[in-house]
Formats: structure tokens, C-alpha cells, sequence
């Protein structure tokens, strides 16, 4: 085996094919704890894979000035590294607003319905983390989530700093969850450190 | 005719009379502006990280503290700017998100980023006439070549010129 390092730009479709059933598992197991939780039926659709260049995860986003809620943790256990679970504000409303009980998903989030938002990134994320975790038999064990309600250029500036240090691209799986003609669009950022990226695609039998 | 000028992340840009430097939604990167006031030029670099000694993957230079202030400088001089009367105003540096007790070195980065950039800034004799960093928010900067003024702008915290 050779022993040069492996990067994120190292990666062929025979990775993005397993992080996109990576992230179908786990988008799918974020969509039944989510119905689960509010009793009402989520339909999903197939999750998109995606390497990006940081300046264009922004875009995607609406812009690096868009507002959007950020909940970061933290990954320990075999492999080390960081998740980011990113909602658009309309998201995040919608969400809450069906957490919440509450018909009109306008008004402005407050205290609880930041609460409920870190709580559900909690739940989607670790549904994430356990389809990860049964893929490739890592413990993966996730810190406490840290919520953050801000520009989306400032919000992602915390793991593009992380990945600037290996690289300047990172993985993100979008799910689209849909609740009746609610539609909330979850993006899903796996940050690993770089040797954990090795340790994970090794787990995944798809080192080349 | 007034131009914007972007800067991104990792990136400087250097511009004159009547321009403008803008950077959107910085967070714990840290945007140093230096402005020559006789010459009316104004400079812009998004750092990321404190420095390129660190790192080894460190050949865009505008991403290191220490590599970009001197490459900035160097644009500057190159139009005309004099590094003696350089003056820098610097923003963003902040903790988007907190891990109660632990946050380990990546969330102080912030903080690191804005001691570095005030060590580099030092060793050239730079002052620094003013500073809006830290917090836990995100700011969009504009940097206006014709006055020095650095107008920052947050969600909830407010809008100001430093």
C-alpha cells in the first residue's frame, strides 16, 4: 500500500458513491427520527453528494451574507474531526414551527425554538453519525452540538479554517426533507481531520 | 467609476481612490486593512489562519497572517504606497461557535488569528488605528479608499465605521 497521504481531492466515484450511501442511510435514519419525534410522515428525496471548493459552499447557501443557523460538534472516538449541520433561516423556521405545533412558520426564531433547533440538528446529526458508524465499524462518538445563528460566510469560515490546514475542499450531503408541502432543506458537512480521512476510507474498503 | 472590489477568503486585494474593498461574512478569519492616507490606497487581506510556518500546505499566502500582511505590503508599495505611512484597522477574529469549557485550539482560532496579525503588523510598525474584533458574530466589512474608513456591518449587532 502506498504510503503517501491521502486527500479530499484523491477521491474517485468509487468514495463519492460510498459517502452518497453514506449519506442515503443516514439521511434516511434522520428522516424516521424526525417523524418519529413530531408523529407526522417525512418523505425524503435521494440525497446529493457533493466535493466543494469553500468558496462555492457559500453559494450554494444563498450567498456568504445569507443568514443561516450552524450546529457544529465535535467527533471523537476512532476517528477525529468536526460535523456541521446547516439549515437555511427558512429551514430553520419551518422546522421549528412543526416542532413547535405552530401554523405559520414566519416569526422570528426565540430561546426555545434555538433550543429545539439544536436539539433536532442533534438527532439528524447523530442519525448521520450512526450510519457512518455501522458502515465502517468506527466508533464515532459526538460532542454536545453548539448552535450558531449568523452569516453563512462567518458560520462556515469555522470549518473552512479547519480544512484550509489539509485542503480546501469539503464533503457535504444535502437531504431535502418534506413534511406535508413543508420542505426543509438540511446540508450535512463532514469535516474530518486528515488522518481520520484516511482511517475512514480505509474502514469503507475503498483505499486505492 | 466606483468599483467593489471582492475579496475572499484566503485572498487580498489592493485598490485606489475612489474604490472600494469589500469582504462578506467574515467569521473567525480576520480582515486586515492598511491604508496609505497620502496616497489614498487601500489594501484588503482575509487571513485564515496565523501563520505559514505552521502548516504545511501553505503555498496561497494570502491565507497566513504573517505571508499576506507582507505580500499586501508589497502590492501596496508596488502602487505607489509607502510603508512607513501605512496605518491598519482590523476586524473579525471572532468564536462562532463555544464547547462550554473545551474548545480546544480550533475554536480560539479567532482570537490567535487577531494576536497574530497584531504581532506581524508590529514587527513592521504598523499601528493599528483601530479594531473591531472578537464576539461571537460574523461581519461583513467595506473598506473605502477615499477616507480610510472601515464601515463594518452584523446580523443583530449592529452597523459602525471604525
Amino acid at each position: 500500500m502506498p504510503t503517501m497521504t491521502f486527500t479530499i481531492e484523491d477521491l474517485n466515484n468509487l468514495h463519492l458513491d460510498v459517502l452518497r450511501e453514506i449519506g442515503n442511510i443516514g439521511s434516511g435514519n434522520a428522516a424516521s427520527a424526525l417523524a418519529k419525534m413530531i408523529n407526522k410522515r417525512i418523505d425524503m428525496d435521494v440525497p446529493i453528494v457533493q466535493i466543494l471548493a469553500f468558496e462555492d459552499v457559500a453559494a450554494i447557501l444563498g450567498g456568504e451574507e445569507m443568514v443561516v443557523a450552524g450546529i457544529y460538534f465535535e467527533v471523537e472516538g476512532d476517528i477525529t474531526g468536526n460535523i456541521m449541520f446547516l439549515l437555511d433561516i427558512a429551514s430553520s423556521k419551518i422546522l421549528t414551527s412543526i416542532l413547535m405545533g405552530r401554523e405559520d412558520g414566519s416569526e422570528e426564531l426565540d430561546e426555545m425554538d434555538r433550543s429545539a433547533l439544536q436539539e433536532v440538528g442533534n438527532i439528524l446529526s447523530g442519525s448521520y453519525i450512526s450510519s457512518l458508524s455501522a458502515l465502517t465499524g468506527l466508533k464515532i462518538k459526538l460532542s454536545v452540538p453548539s448552535l450558531c445563528i449568523d452569516m453563512a460566510g462567518a458560520i462556515l469560515s469555522v470549518p473552512a479554517i479547519q480544512f484550509s490546514q489539509t485542503s480546501d475542499k469539503i464533503v457535504l450531503i444535502e437531504t431535502l426533507l418534506k413534511e406535508g408541502s413543508n420542505q426543509v432543506k438540511g446540508n450535512f458537512f463532514l469535516i474530518p481531520d486528515s488522518k481520520s480521512f484516511d482511517k475512514l476510507l480505509q474502514s469503507l474498503g475503498v483505499y486505492s | 467609476m466606483q468599483k467593489v472590489i471582492k475579496v475572499g477568503m484566503a485572498d487580498l486585494q489592493v485598490v485606489e481612490e475612489p474604490h472600494i474593498l469589500t469582504t462578506l461574512g467574515l467569521g473567525s478569519c480576520v480582515g486586515i486593512a492598511l491604508y496609505d492616507k497620502q496616497k489614498k490606497i487601500a489594501g484588503l487581506a482575509h487571513i485564515m489562519l496565523p501563520s505559514s510556518t505552521q502548516i504545511k500546505n501553505n503555498s496561497n499566502l494570502a491565507k497566513f497572517a504573517d505571508t499576506a500582511i507582507d505580500l499586501l505590503i508589497k502590492e501596496m508599495v508596488k502602487r505607489g504606497a509607502s510603508t512607513a505611512r501605512l496605518k491598519a484597522k482590523i476586524t473579525g477574529g471572532a468564536q462562532m461557535f463555544s464547547f462550554g469549557n473545551n474548545g480546544g485550539d480550533l475554536m480560539k482560532i479567532g482570537y490567535r488569528n487577531v494576536i497574530a496579525t497584531k504581532e506581524i503588523l508590529e514587527l513592521y510598525k504598523i499601528d493599528i488605528l483601530a479594531e473591531d474584533t472578537g464576539g461571537n458574530h460574523g461581519r461583513t466589512i467595506e473598506f473605502y479608499s477615499e477616507t480610510g474608513d472601515l464601515l463594518v456591518k452584523t446580523i443583530g449587532f449592529g452597523l459602525k465605521t471604525i
